[in-house]
């Protein structure tokens, strides 16, 4: 039935989600959050901010491409799974389509947005 | 078709027992997450865009609002990790020989390997 089928694909992409969440979500909060707001202004003793050029040539890199890529998008994913499953065993029955539709929507979005960003967007003025 | 039987739930069930409260506080930590991944796209789409782009961004983080948005996420993050690890041994059973390996070392191993890319990403991007 193509229902399990698309239910297997949404699943896949929970767990690929779940495992980058766990494993590089952490990581980036940390450091583009809760580390890099302190260093830029030197309130951190010794250690240098990277700065919009050092920020941009690491993020741009090849690696950085295909990580940035990677956290941003299956984690999208992961989250928008938990958000249609759980909804419905908080009582959203009747607007579990609707819903289902806006979160994977939204996260099919976000990875196209990203990628373009990432991958395509080229600013004429830099 | 005949419409299954739902049984009547009270919205706040997930408050009537510490599991239930825990399980939704598990499925809660990737509205942070999910929210944060759009953070972040937008940081880097303001990065692409240049220096005079990026400058704003660079000002918001360093609100209070972002530091304490940053703070929840970080601990909904790790809650998420810290239960996700913590499945693995149910899902990945790996024998050595006869016999099978222990759960607390998968876990462990997972834990080690966040270790290792927490610490390399903060190394390259502050330390490089």
């Amino acid at each position: 039935m193509a229902k399990s089928t698309g239910e297997t694909i949404w699943w896949s992409l929970f767990a690929a989600g779940g495992v980058v969440a766990a494993l590089l979500i952490p990581a980036l909060i940390l450091t583009t959050g809760l580390l890099l707001p302190f260093v830029d202004i030197g309130a951190i003793p010794n250690v240098k901010s990277p700065g919009f050029v050092g920020l941009f040539a690491l993020a741009f890199s090849v690696i950085g491409k295909l990580l940035l890529t990677v956290a941003i998008s299956l984690p999208l994913f992961h989250c928008a799974h938990r958000i249609v499953h759980t909804s419905k065993d908080l009582g959203l029955h009747a607007a579990h389509t609707l819903i289902a539709v806006l979160f994977y929507g939204g996260a099919i979005v976000g990875t196209g947005f990203a990628v373009w960003v990432i991958w395509l967007f080229q600013p004429v003025s830099s | 078709m005949p419409k299954p039987y739902m049984r009547k739930m009270p919205a706040t069930w997930w408050l009537t027992k510490r599991a239930y409260f825990w399980f939704m506080m598990r499925e809660l930590t990737a509205v942070f997450v999910g929210a944060y991944c759009v953070l972040l796209l937008v940081l880097v789409w303001k990065l692409k865009q240049g220096s005079p782009a990026f400058g704003p961004v660079m000002d918001w983080l360093q609100t209070p609002w972002s530091i304490g948005f940053h703070f929840i996420a970080l601990v909904a993050a790790l809650y998420h990790a810290l239960t996700w690890f913590a499945l693995l041994p149910k899902v990945i059973v790996i024998r050595v020989g006869e016999e099978k390996l222990p759960p607390i070392l998968l876990v462990g191993a997972h834990w080690l390997l966040w270790a290792i890319v927490t610490a390399g990403l903060v190394w390259i991007v502050f330390f490089k």
